[in-house]
């Protein structure tokens, strides 16, 4: 069995965050409703899923201040 | 950086012996022995002497301090003084953080307790003030306090690196990574907040206000620096980083506003900008992969993990609302109001 944490061998991986953003990490092609791709400007990335962020489609916190949703 | 100005007879030392030749310096540390054996302290965290005395011991592993010997660094006399301030800091910080309940040793159970402990509260707070009502030389002082931590971000959890090992290690160099700038030298975050500093009219050099920053900031950077130098503090080093990004977001997007509402410019507020965004991720992976995966490696670091975090949230509180109260008295929330600004 891997070790706790291990999450496969794919390029790329989103990872759901409870009560928090998509965690988007290595090489997944994020690309707005035209198809155009959205400038990455780290690495990993938090992608706001909860509607409230200020810096869509990043995620900046926002979900803090809302009421809790599962999961 | 520059020698600074002491602050009483241990720091005064301390100062005497870094200025010193290590091969010719009996005089100075009898001197520093002095004044450290039974030294007491009512409150270290707000001791003026003995934060300054430990930041500058602490500031050899860094820096250093210009015209002070390579060679004190790892200098066994100067270590034992540093020893002896460290406990006195580290008696009190143990006395005063209060811990939740400790969860099970599972990411998941982890990362929300840590949460859970750093929910954003209302009531006043100095990022609030900031973006709602701070004026101009108020936010140069606020710079100015944050640049004691800021301006070497992300340095003390670095220490943290070699102690790690699988999981914890990858989430930890990863944020690190972000914070260094993801190899581009220009989004470093430290500078980022230099270039904030020039753009709002204040000097970068490190140490340059060490003087006008009161001892509740530098028990902040003293923490940092005792949790990165103790291997046996790993578990307080993850959860100290992990409740540090968990309350910048929302702060930081509070901070940006006031820059802005202040006029202060897009490369002040860029630094600001910056932090809504990446500590959003940093948050995340400091929460579940970092401390949580911490916890599930090594089960009995979890209560070492949720006191880093409380002591993060103690220590940066009381910096935090020295500003505050004193903004709300119209003091300064500098030591001498005629530096800097």
């Amino acid at each position: 069995m891997p070790e706790a944490g291990w999450r496969g061998d794919g390029p790329g991986e989103i990872i759901v965050c409870p009560n928090g953003p998509l965690l988007v990490r290595g090489d997944v092609d994020l690309v707005d409703a035209d198809g155009a791709p959205v400038e990455r400007r780290r690495a990993t990335v938090a992608v706001c899923r909860c509607g409230a962020s200020a810096i869509k489609p990043w995620c900046d916190g926002s979900h803090k201040l809302m009421p809790r949703d599962e999961p | 950086m520059r020698a600074p100005g002491s602050r009483g007879a241990v720091s005064a030392a301390v100062i005497d012996v870094l200025l010193a030749d290590p091969d010719a310096a009996d005089g100075p540390l009898e001197r520093l022995r002095e004044a450290t054996d039974g030294r007491a302290a009512a409150d270290a965290l707000l001791d003026e002497d003995l934060q300054l005395a430990l930041f500058l011991l602490y500031e050899q592993h860094y820096t250093g301090m210009d015209a002070a010997s390579e060679r004190w660094e790892w200098d066994s006399r100067l270590i034992a003084a540093r020893r002896t301030l460290e406990r006195l800091h580290e008696s009190e910080l143990t006395a005063r953080v209060t811990i939740p309940g400790t969860p099970e040793a599972e990411a998941s159970a982890v990362a929300e307790t840590l949460f859970a402990l750093t929910t954003p509260t209302p009531g006043p707070s100095l990022a609030r003030a900031v973006a709602a009502d701070a004026t101009a030389d108020q936010l140069r002082e606020f710079l100015i306090l944050r640049s004691i931590y800021t301006l070497k971000e992300a340095d003390p959890h670095s220490w943290g690196i070699p102690r790690l090992r699988g999981r914890p290690k990858a989430a930890l160099v990863e944020v690190q990574s972000d914070e260094y700038g993801g190899g581009r030298p220009e989004r470093v975050h430290a500078t980022m907040f230099a270039r904030a500093m020039r753009a709002a009219g204040l000097d970068d050099a490190y140490g340059a206000y060490l003087d006008a920053v009161p001892a509740a900031t530098l028990a902040s950077m003293n923490t940092m620096s005792m949790f990165g130098l103790h291997r046996r503090w790993i578990g307080a080093l993850c959860g100290h980083l992990a409740a540090f990004e968990m309350t910048s977001s929302l702060p930081s997007r509070m901070v940006a506003k006031g820059v802005r509402r202040l006029g202060f410019g897009d490369e002040v507020a860029a630094y600001f900008d910056e932090h809504v965004e990446a500590d959003a991720v940093h948050e995340q992976v400091a929460a579940r992969d970092l401390a949580g995966g911490l916890a599930e490696q090594q089960p009995e670091l979890v209560e070492d993990i949720l006191f880093g975090a409380a002591a993060c949230l103690l220590v940066d509180g009381l910096a935090a609302e020295h500003a505050r109260l004193a903004w709300a008295e119209d003091r300064s929330a500098l030591r001498d109001a005629t530096v800097g600004v």
